[in-house]
């Protein structure tokens, strides 16, 4: 029964890679355009005038929070729209129907959107070496916290599907949360630049864990003890699985 | 051994509607089981507690012994599904769309190749196998959702409305189909509007309405129940009006040369014959109210099974 869950397993895994695969152009190249203007913006042409930050050049301090923005901004976009697309076109019925247990499902979402946030953030990598000499201090934490992100913003995509009725529901989270504590999270300063009850509001940011945590990967330095960071990000990738799979048993928005 | 048994199935959805009051149902393995029913009876919200689409509220339902709450995996392998409306990707390749459900039911790619081209070949979709989905027809949809349902060759198979939309002659193929299915051993709980669909193909047949079964009974057992049938008689001289006969109630003026005629059980054909010659009126031609002109169409344009499905 094990090997028929895991063909089931690695049949949904497929089918998101290649749905998003197939359309690589709307999936893949985007983020990478923005992420590119950004590095020109931000990282050479303002990114001179501010000067060093965290003592690395600007573009430097930039470029790990960037590529983590790509990570989150397609892991959680490729669950949802996924997700939701298969109970709008009621394909997802193809799976209730089968012999698959809601935690396959679930899996099988979930390294989708992992699958093409890593793809995006190793092609944003990719990018920045046109910008900015490549280092990278720790590669093990650097590709850690990239897939525990990742991981992360698949299932947060996934729950944000599971309640969403219209496609409209499936881009109030991203543009009114996700963007804002994006913005927020530290990838365009160091919160040491905050005064002091601000530092303590950024605190209360999530995605500053994750992108702190991510930039000591590849520089070493961060505003957030690197410890306390991975504790967070596994505290609400267990939070968030767990909501998951209940959400899935009930049959929350996917059956009558 | 019962393929299904739904024992006190209830269904409350949460707008209040009471779907389903407490239904039983039995049927036997190998049997083709019609379960009929006006718009909004029901039969969907059946079969989709069967399918796993829809919570119930209360009751149990077991597929070949295996309940559906408990044995869940075993009881979903045992059962295959088309429903009444389209639900794949339409984006997709329709051999991966087939690919794909067998992959859901643990059909390794390499086997599951080999079954969907079988599938695809025998339902005449092979030539359209790298198409994507939408670009099919109405009726090759409907062929992709039966091939989708066979790929992991259920021992039972529930078809809402399958032949919904689609032109008689393809109808009738997919009858032909579905026949050979139910001979090689499965199963098959049909749900449809034609009713001369099921009268072909059903042994047995449920009558469900608001939310109860209120009939459960063999085909032959109902046809013979049935106590009258409708014959349309072809005249020689124009009537101006339906004849009045003393045997017959429901005598109902078509055209100038052509009435219809209510026939009980009680009464014969020469019954009818007889009051209208005492009438004056000579009866040309006659014919079964039922479906002749589909037969007609059907002997006009049919071609062998093969060709009419590729």
């Amino acid at each position: 029964m094990l090997y028929q869950f895991w063909i089931a397993y690695l049949t949904i895994t497929r089918r998101e890679i290649l749905r998003f695969s197939r359309i690589w152009v709307q999936t893949i190249i985007p983020p990478v355009v923005m992420v590119a203007l950004y590095f020109v913006i931000f990282g050479n042409l303002i990114g001179q005038r501010i000067g060093e930050m965290d003592g690395m050049t600007y573009i430097d301090f930039i470029m790990p929070g960037l590529v983590m923005m790509s990570i989150i901004t397609n892991s959680y976009t490729n669950v949802v729209s996924s997700f939701y697309g298969a109970k709008y076109s009621r394909h997802i019925e193809e799976m209730q129907i089968a012999p698959v247990p809601d935690l396959v499902i679930l899996l099988g979402f979930v390294s989708g959107g992992m699958v093409r946030g890593i793809c995006v953030g190793f092609a944003v990598t990719l990018v920045s070496m046109l910008f900015t000499e490549f280092r990278i201090y720790s590669p093990f934490v650097a590709l850690l916290v990239a897939l525990l992100t990742s991981c992360l913003f698949a299932l947060a995509g996934l729950i944000n599907a599971i309640f969403a009725n219209s496609f409209d529901d499936i881009t109030i989270v991203p543009t009114f949360v996700l963007t804002p504590l994006t913005y927020l999270g530290g990838i365009f300063y160091s919160i040491k630049l905050l005064p002091d009850f601000w530092q303590q509001v950024s605190l209360g940011n999530p995605i500053l864990y994750m992108v702190n945590s991510f930039r000591y990967g590849f520089r070493g330095s961060s505003d957030i003890d690197l410890f306390t960071a991975l504790l967070v990000i596994v505290f609400f990738i267990a939070l968030l699985f767990t909501a998951c799979l209940v959400l899935l048993s009930r049959g929350t928005g996917i059956r009558q | 051994m019962l393929a299904l048994e739904i024992s006190d199935l209830y269904k409350t959805y949460s707008s209040g509607l009471q779907a389903l009051k407490g239904i039983n149902l039995q049927v036997e393995e190998g049997d083709f089981f019609a379960l009929l029913g006006p718009n909004g009876a029901g039969k969907s919200t059946c079969i989709g507690i069967i399918s796993g689409l829809v919570n119930k509220t209360g009751g149990y339902v077991k597929i070949f012994g295996h309940s559906i709450d408990d044995e869940f995996i075993i009881a979903k392998s045992l059962l295959g599904s088309v429903p009444q409306e389209f639900n794949f990707n339409t984006f997709e390749p329709v051999e991966e769309i087939i690919i794909n459900q067998a992959g859901f039911y643990g059909v390794p790619a390499r086997l599951a190749r080999v079954v969907t081209a079988h599938y695809l070949k025998q339902l005449g979709l092979w030539q359209h196998r790298r198409s994507q989905a939408r670009r099919l027809s109405g009726g090759m949809k409907r062929r992709l959702m039966i091939a989708r349902a066979l790929i992991h060759k259920p021992r039972l198979l529930i078809l809402d409305e399958p032949t919904a939309g689609v032109d008689i002659e393809l109808r009738r193929t997919m009858w032909e189909f579905l026949e050979q299915i139910n001979e090689q051993g499965t199963t098959i709980i049909l749900t449809t509007h034609y009713l001369e669909e099921a009268e072909r193909m059903c042994r047995n047949i449920a009558i469900i309405d608001e939310g109860d079964i209120i009939l459960d009974s063999s085909m032959p057992h109902l046809l013979k129940q049935m106590n009258c049938e409708t014959f349309v008689l072809y005249l020689r001289a124009e009537l101006q009006q339906a004849p009045v006969l003393p045997s017959f109630e429901n005598v109902v003026r078509l055209d100038p040369h052509g009435i219809e005629v209510e026939v009980p059980d009680t009464l014969s054909i020469n019954d009818l014959i007889g009051e209208l010659e005492a009438l004056g009126i000579v009866v040309e031609r006659m014919r079964n109210k039922v479906n002749r002109l589909e037969e007609v169409f059907v002997k006009m344009t049919s071609k062998p099974v093969t060709e009419s499905l590729g």
